[in-house]
């Protein structure tokens, strides 16, 4: 087919001025995977220093910076972004749209990215060094930061914006733009998860933006929201920040959720089980997310009720959560499954982040959570969730549309061996964390006791296995690109959604007629 | 091949572990609790432990039984259905079935946690960047508690010792079988004290003050960690509490009672030999960690007392920053931590170490003075 008007400017320009939405979403993609690596490597920073008892290779306050940057790297600037970079990709294909509804916003969106992240990653270079106090920015400890504090306050300000942006333009596109006969409850549960995800965006962002603004005045205007001298409360922070950490952490899950909907009925050969409850669970969990922030301060000194209200709210959570994984269960139950590597990452996902589930359990339950609060059991606990949960999911997808985009088939050797590495890896770092905790090591330290060394020895060894296992995922990916086998409008048998009635790989403009579903 | 290079990996990895573990001392669940509170957590987590792992046992067999058979390499023939009312109905029902039943205990606990009332004593306890501070109010005597590892053995210049990071040089000391409240709040930034044992975490937030509780049942040294991130020792600043029998318990407070007293006397002059020898002490104590050993500070972040306008300008101006501390810094005021003696001796130690040529001495007078 001849598609005559895909001009576009070339070079550095196209990706500049573009408002396609699959150069955005590449745009995005390629961004999240360089923050990923920069943001791993001061972890691995990390688990240098805790190698063995001892301060060996750097100062305290430098360990307290690359934890710090760590996770808001991270999560602001590899988890979030490459979800929105597959949202870009995707959901214009899943729902037969030709573009995302707002392309010139669109364009914005990505372009704010990496005013942020340079923001934060020049920090390393103003006098002081970037900011101390960990990635939840409690003050007073946040005021003792130098330009790098400001500097990360305008940081988080972008990121918000970006991220609102682009919520904003997803919304749009779901509603206004799905092809004739795709009702709500006929869109594939990523576009669901998504849909979901981005009101719960909307609503949390501005509050951060509040929140990180009222530090900055408390900084430099004389304002005392957070200071407990002229009448503020320190503790007030927490709560704001909270409620929107809490959905953040949903909004790092649920278009995982999507994503690993989309792949296992794939592999399986079989629908989705329970596509119904899975689009309320989601909408639930969305929900139950905006009232549980303050479990991740049972120990500020909340009165009994508060604690008990918080305590019930979170266990509920478990049920929504269970349904999923019940669902994916009863999809694979009877499949006739196949294991490429999208699957596999699938399946470590289910089984991971089951576990990153239960320890979660163990949390919510105040008493025991006032043991385990700022110990290394939380850190086991979200990194299940977050690295074998959203992270795993990012792979599967990556590989599972690699196919669509480049038009050739990834090494399937080579996506195998990335995941077994990085499940060995993972698992390696994290699962001993667990123990540490328990045993009463504190998070964010530098050093540690000497009963402690053992397990820390392990988590490093195994930090290192799965950092340098991802170079295998560029590698791949790289190779991909350039060439391989042809994919084919449809390399995987049991796949059915609109995507794959596109050729591969996809051309620049795709769906000006919009196809019929029904 | 690609089976063979996997097993290969793993079996390394087996290995590595194995040699790990071999001379290992390493502990995989909650330190023995020695409180009501603290046994009341352990049973929980062991409960809500056994209960996950029935849970696992059915999510996982499901898992790995489908794994094994239902793939299309041995030929299964997929089917088709895609949701059935009933079993979506049973697995919302269970689960929250079992979360009643485990919040049931768990409430309990939480309100056993929180009731402070009736206490036998009460001890503040104050977070400082980065140390802590016991203060007894009805025995009329109070003390820092700050961490005793010396610096060569966290540098790697001598062998660790058994209580390594887990150490202090005045422990908080309680009494068996008694009813203790803390009263806990900061003076700069928030601190969590911890004490795995006792089944005890409460943060320490500045301006505010919270309260916990704890009732030691055997006699005994405790070790714990502030668990807030509280800046760049926050990995430094152990908790130490030693639980004895009533009648240890009253001779210690007696001594402590004279200690204070005899404290009280460096209320008044002393020559400058006097004043730079103690200064010396309570510098390494107090301020090295930030300022560094010997007066050269961690520019920009922390300032050189070495060479420093305010150390060699008038006293006056020093005296200031040391009672009143640096608003938007990580300097605290001393005002309320320190004695007027010892403010007297670590400034007239700075003013007179490392080049510095002030070459005045600031008398306990004049800190008083300064307090109006």
């Amino acid at each position: 087919m001849e598609h005559g008007h895909d001009h576009h400017p070339s070079g550095i320009m196209r990706w500049v001025t573009t408002t396609n939405h699959k150069d955005i979403g590449s745009l995005y993609l390629w961004f999240s995977l360089c923050m990923f690596f920069f943001a791993g490597t001061l972890a691995l920073g990390i688990r240098l220093e805790l190698f063995q008892p001892g301060m060996q290779f750097m100062q305290p306050q430098t360990f307290n910076q690359l934890t710090t940057l760590h996770g808001l790297i991270m999560v602001f600037g590899a988890i979030m972004p490459a979800f929105v970079g597959f949202a870009n990709w995707q959901i214009p294909l899943m729902i037969g749209a030709p573009d995302m509804a707002l392309p010139r916003l669109n364009n914005w969106s990505f372009w704010l990215l990496p005013v942020a992240a340079t923001l934060l990653v020049t920090s390393f270079f103003v006098p002081g060094g970037p900011i101390a106090g960990g990635w939840t920015l409690y003050p007073p400890l946040y005021m003792q930061n130098g330009i790098s504090g400001d500097m990360t306050i305008f940081a988080v300000h972008i990121l918000g914006m970006s991220s609102i942006l682009g919520s904003i333009n997803i919304i749009v596109t779901i509603m206004n733009m799905r092809a004739p006969g795709m009702t709500y409850m006929k869109m594939p549960l990523f576009v669901w998860t998504w849909f979901i995800t981005a009101y719960l965006l909307i609503a949390v962002m501005p509050v951060l933006a509040g929140a990180v603004t009222m530090m900055l005045t408390d900084r430099h205007f004389d304002t005392h929201f957070f200071d407990a001298s002229g009448g503020g409360d320190p503790v007030m922070f927490q709560h704001i920040f909270w409620f929107f950490g809490h959905p953040e952490v949903y909004i790092m899950i649920l278009p995982a959720f999507g994503i690993v909907s989309s792949i296992i009925p794939t592999f399986a050969r079989k629908p989705l089980f329970g596509y119904t409850s899975m689009v309320y669970a989601t909408a639930s969990i969305a929900i139950l997310s905006m009232v549980v922030w303050a479990h991740h301060m049972y120990t500020v000194g909340m009165p009994v009720t508060a604690q008990l209200y918080f305590m019930y709210a979170t266990m509920l959570i478990a049920v929504p959560t269970g349904v999923k994984v019940f669902n994916w269960l009863a999809t694979m139950w009877q499949g006739a499954m196949t294991f490429e590597t999208p699957m596999l990452f699938s399946i470590g996902f289910v089984a991971l982040f089951t576990l990153g589930g239960f320890t979660g359990i163990v949390l919510a339950m105040v008493p025991v959570d006032v043991q385990l609060q700022d110990s290394y059991y939380v850190v086991a606990h979200f990194h299940y969730v977050l690295v074998s949960g959203s992270l795993f999911t990012l792979f599967a997808g990556a590989y599972y549309w690699l196919p669509k985009w480049t038009g050739h088939m990834y090494d399937e050797k080579l996506g195998k061996l990335h995941f077994w590495l990085s499940m060995i890896g993972f698992n390696l770092t994290f699962f001993p964390q667990h123990f540490l905790g328990l045993a009463g090591m504190p998070r964010r330290i530098p050093d540690y006791a000497l009963q402690f060394a053992d397990f820390n020895r392990m988590s490093s060894i195994g930090a290192f296995i799965f950092g340098t296992t991802q170079l295998i995922f560029v590698y791949v990916v790289i190779k991909c690109i350039r060439g391989g086998a042809p994919a084919g409008d449809k390399p995987w048998e049991g796949a059915d959604t609109l995507e794959w009635t596109v050729p591969s790989p996809a051309p620049y403009h795709t769906f000006e007629t919009p196809p019929v579903v029904k | 091949m690609m089976s063979s290079l996997i097993k290969k990996i793993g079996g390394g990895l087996v290995m590595a572990m194995i040699s790990l573990f071999a001379h290992a001392e390493h502990q995989i669940n909650f330190p023995a609790p020695v409180t009501e509170i603290g046994r009341q957590v352990y049973d929980l987590h062991i409960i809500t432990m056994w209960i996950i792992v029935g849970i696992a046992v059915v999510v996982y067999g499901a898992m790995f039984w489908s794994l094994l058979k239902h793939r299309k390499s041995v030929g299964y023939k997929p089917a088709t259905f895609s949701h059935s009312t009933a079993l979506e109905i049973i697995w919302t029902t269970i689960p929250f079935i079992i979360l009643i039943a485990m919040a049931y205990p768990a409430t309990k606990s939480v309100i056993a946690m929180k009731d402070t009332s009736n206490a036998d004593m009460t001890v503040k306890v104050t977070g400082y960047q980065w140390k802590w501070e016991y203060d007894y109010q009805q025995d009329g005597f109070k003390f820092m508690s700050v961490l005793s590892t010396p610096r060569d053995q966290i540098e790697g210049k001598e062998a660790k010792g058994a209580d390594y990071l887990l150490e202090v040089d005045n422990p908080m000391v309680v009494p068996v079988n008694k009813k203790v409240r803390v009263l806990l709040t900061a003076n700069d930034v928030i601190h969590a004290w911890w004490m795995p044992e006792f089944g005890v975490k409460q943060d320490a937030i500045p301006g505010f003050i919270r309260d916990t509780w704890f009732k030691v049942e055997k006699p005994g040294t405790y070790r714990g960690q502030c668990a807030e991130l509280c800046g760049k020792d926050h990995g430094f600043m152990p908790i130490v509490v030693v639980a004895k029998e009533q009648a240890d318990y009253d001779k210690w407070v007696a001594e402590q009672k004279a200690k204070a007293a005899a404290a009280a006397d460096t209320g008044k002059d002393r020559s400058k030999e006097e004043l730079v020898a103690a200064g010396e002490k309570i510098y390494a104590a107090n301020c090295a960690g930030c300022h560094q050993p010997h007066g050269e500070g961690m520019p920009p972040v922390f300032p050189a007392l070495a060479g420093s306008k305010i150390v060699n300008g008038p006293a006056a101006g020093q005296i200031d920053i040391v009672m009143n501390g640096k608003p938007g810094t990580a300097m605290p005021a001393f005002a309320k931590q320190m004695s007027d003696g010892d403010v007297a001796a670590v400034i007239t130690f700075t003013r007179n170490s490392w080049g510095n040529k002030a070459g005045d001495v600031v008398q306990a007078s004049e800190i008083k003075a300064s307090r109006k």
